[in-house]
């Protein structure tokens, strides 16, 4: 599903990945872990696109193509999905409005016209349904006035409605209590398939208990220091990030 | 001194034939340049015209003459030499061999973004149209379904006509000819705009639309509009359209009034996308518009206007609060890109008692452009009670644009409750990467971000009126970001 090889980075002549190698297939769910500007989340921009940072070296394939020219949306046209860490707000423009665009967007993309209303409409019920949400919520301005849990299980939302090949999910887990956790897990693992993956990036290993990980990296300074099972982010979890730093010492 | 009577002035231009071989001119489709009373009494002698109205004209020039074009704006351009101008054009002809092969594949691409009927295209362009039995129905159901009504409108040149009484009451009465610079010009050399009149206590069934005018000649340069809402009436007025319009006038000095009698409504909606001038800021139209409403006892009167046309924009249109418990409403998009220079707002003139005014205006700059919002709000003394709400909001896209406002308030009656929100925000590169990560391309996200930027406004329009517009502001962004 995505490979990623030697991959270097940098912002402002400032080089924040220095050679990341990544493989997912299909079908697995791969959690990035590590302490604070590690590069996780510059990580998953870089995925996605964000041509703020310059790439230097190294390739991003997805499903063995090499989408590391490709603007953004055409990399989201491709299946590439991140669920933000702060996602922004967009006033006056409702949930749904903002999903219709998005999808028809990508429909266009692969030369199929607008989604008939009716779908679109049953669409919306059924993942909102998925998700817990109340219908009314969607009329609102996207992330406008939003509590940080709300806006959290409105990006699953929005990966439900758009059903991504590769879901990026950049510390989904902050800002919820134990009950949006536990919804937006949920979520995700229903959306789960054998033709999908996910990668889950995140502080702490509450959110792993509830999607649980194939594999789980630790990125440091730049790099995958380490990779190993679910077990080793209950290691982490314990001991913290620095016996790692030992290590590698 | 006798009085000075058409026959005078046929014989004065005739003898002035000679002099500045002028009158051989009057033959053709267009006046020669300048301005002086015998082309104001030309005008009026080409559309002949009522004496009375000729004089107006005339005092209108007169005091025209004496003003002073206004530097207050804030815009910039050369100003226009009002000698260099040709102020009479007869309506443009067909022409039979002129196909849409001829025209502007730009300007016909565009079209087809907006979503504008070949017949529409056609008309626009002064193409001869196939005569479609259709299109002759219609006007013809409309003017049936309006008489029916009692409902009047028609050109203003017919109105001086057929209702000099309604004219000769109103006209002036809410902009009077020496108002200002602009408008007096317009009072002595207007060559043709609408006229509306509904009677007492009459809804009128349908949105009144200049494009479905009976008799519909080119606008012109200097347009001149009178509406009349009668007690208890109602009425929506679309003016307007919003294909672009690439006319050759430079200077375009419109002047619009309402008058809403007792209990009457007026909603006038407004979609303006003259030509703003090319990329580098090269040509482009000049807008000077006065627009002014009169509102009696429980009267009401909303500005709707949707601005993306035009190098300059010098526009305000007003409500004067006569009547007691008289309501004010302005909602405005104002947008400007590339060199554009718009200054608009809105005067709310509170005099009657519990009188309201709501202004929302929203502006939108890119490229080079310069926005202004100015607007004032007046509560005279005898306004008790008075409330106004105004909010302005401006977004910036870019770094090279400015956002401007001017808000001017002055309150005579402390029972007065005025309040006034203002915001101004920017395009983020990170709400355009989110889109972009939804598989919204940059344009499209743009538009989406204006367009929920401008929703108040663009609720406000009539719904066929309202896509349009939205597609509208799109196209005016096209490329503003990148």
């Amino acid at each position: 599903m995505l490979s990623i090889k030697n991959l270097h980075a940098s912002i402002e002549d400032k080089e924040i990945l220095k050679g990341i190698n990544l493989e997912v297939k299909a079908g697995e769910v791969h959690a990035i872990m590590g302490p604070n500007g590690a590069g996780k989340s510059t990580l998953a921009s870089i995925v996605a696109g964000n041509e703020n940072y310059e790439v230097s070296q190294g390739t991003i394939e997805l499903e063995g193509e090499d989408i590391s020219e490709l603007a953004p949306e055409e990399r989201a046209h491709k299946g590439v999905f991140l669920s933000f860490q702060y996602p922004v707000e967009i006033p006056g423009v409702s949930v749904t409005n903002f999903m219709r665009t998005a999808i028809n967007e990508s429909r266009k993309a692969k030369g199929l016209a607008d989604m008939p209303a009716n779908e679109m409409l049953k669409l919306i019920r059924e993942k909102s349904e998925l998700l817990e949400i109340d219908r009314k919520f969607l009329s609102r301005s996207l992330n406008q006035g939003f509590s940080g849990g709300e806006k959290k299980r409105n990006e699953i939302f929005q990966m439900a409605m758009l059903e991504p090949k590769l879901a990026i999910l950049d510390e989904t887990d902050s800002g919820l209590d134990i009950d949006a956790l536990r919804i937006v897990a949920n979520g995700v693992n229903k959306l789960k398939s054998k033709d999908n993956a996910v990668v889950v990036i995140t502080h702490y290993q509450r959110l792993l208990e509830y999607i649980v990980p194939d594999f789980v990296h630790v990125l440091m300074d730049g790099k995958i220091v380490k990779s190993g099972g679910k077990e080793l982010a209950l290691e982490l979890e314990e001991k913290g990030y620095d016996w790692i730093k030992a290590e590698l010492v | 001194m006798s009085k000075y009577t058409e026959d005078d002035l046929k014989v004065e231009l005739e003898n002035k034939e000679y002099e500045y071989g002028f009158y051989t001119e009057l033959e053709s489709e267009t006046f020669p340049i300048g301005l002086n009373e015998d082309i104001v009494r030309a005008i009026s002698l080409k559309k002949e015209e009522p004496e009375w109205m000729t004089e107006w004209r005339l005092e209108a020039f007169r005091a025209w003459e004496e003003m002073i074009e206004p530097e207050w704006a804030n815009v910039h351009y050369t100003k226009p030499d009002f000698q260099a101008i040709s102020y009479y054009s007869a309506p443009k002809k067909v022409d039979p061999n002129k196909t849409l092969d001829d025209v502007d594949p730009e300007l016909l691409a565009m079209y087809k973004k907006l979503g504008i009927s070949v017949d529409e295209q056609k008309k626009m362009n002064n193409v001869a149209m196939d005569i479609v039995v259709d299109s002759v129905s219609v006007a013809t159901t409309f003017k049936k379904t309006l008489g029916e009504k009692g409902i009047i409108f028609m050109s203003i040149s017919e109105a001086i006509k057929e209702h000099p009484e309604l004219v000769r009451k109103y006209l002036g009465t809410v902009v009077p000819q020496k108002d200002n610079f602009y408008a007096a010009l317009n009072s002595a050399v207007f060559s043709d705009g609408s006229f509306c009149y509904i009677p007492k206590g009459v809804r009128c069934p349908m949105e009144l639309s200049t494009y479905f005018r009976i008799n519909q000649a080119g606008t012109g340069q200097f347009e001149r509009t009178l509406l009349i809402a009668d007690e208890g009436s109602y009425v929506s007025y679309l003016e307007g359209c919003t294909a672009p319009s690439r006319d050759e006038n430079q200077l375009h000095a419109a002047v619009v009034e309402l008058i809403a009698l007792d209990d009457a409504e007026i909603k006038y909606s407004t979609v303006q996308n003259w030509f703003p001038g090319n990329k580098e800021g090269k040509g482009g139209v000049y807008n000077f518009v006065t627009k002014r409403g009169l509102c009696e006892k429980n009267a009401k009167i909303s500005w709707t206007q949707v601005e993306t046309g035009s190098a300059i924009t010098w526009k305000y249109p007003s409500v004067i609060l006569k009547g007691d418990n008289s309501i004010g409403e302005f909602y405005s998009i104002a947008v400007t890109n590339n060199y554009q220079q718009a200054d608009t707002g809105t005067k709310m003139i509170h005099l009657g008692k519990n009188t309201k005014s709501t202004i929302i205006s929203k502006g939108i700059s890119a490229g080079k452009s310069q926005n202004s919002y100015r607007g004032l709000v007046q509560i005279s003394s005898r306004a008790e009670n008075a409330r106004n709400f105004s909010q302005c909001d401006s977004l910036l896209m870019g770094n090279e644009c400015g956002a401007h406002t001017f808000p001017y308030i002055e309150s005579k009656n402390t029972s007065s409750i005025i309040e006034h929100e203002a915001t101004t925000s920017k395009i983020g590169e990170d709400q355009v990467f989110y889109c972009n990560q939804r598989g919204i391309p940059t344009e499209k996200a743009i538009a989406l971000i204006v367009n929920g930027f401008s929703k108040e406004v663009l609720n406000k329009l009539p719904m066929e009126f309202a896509v349009e517009a939205q597609k509208l502001l799109e196209i005016s962004l096209e490329g503003s970001v990148g």
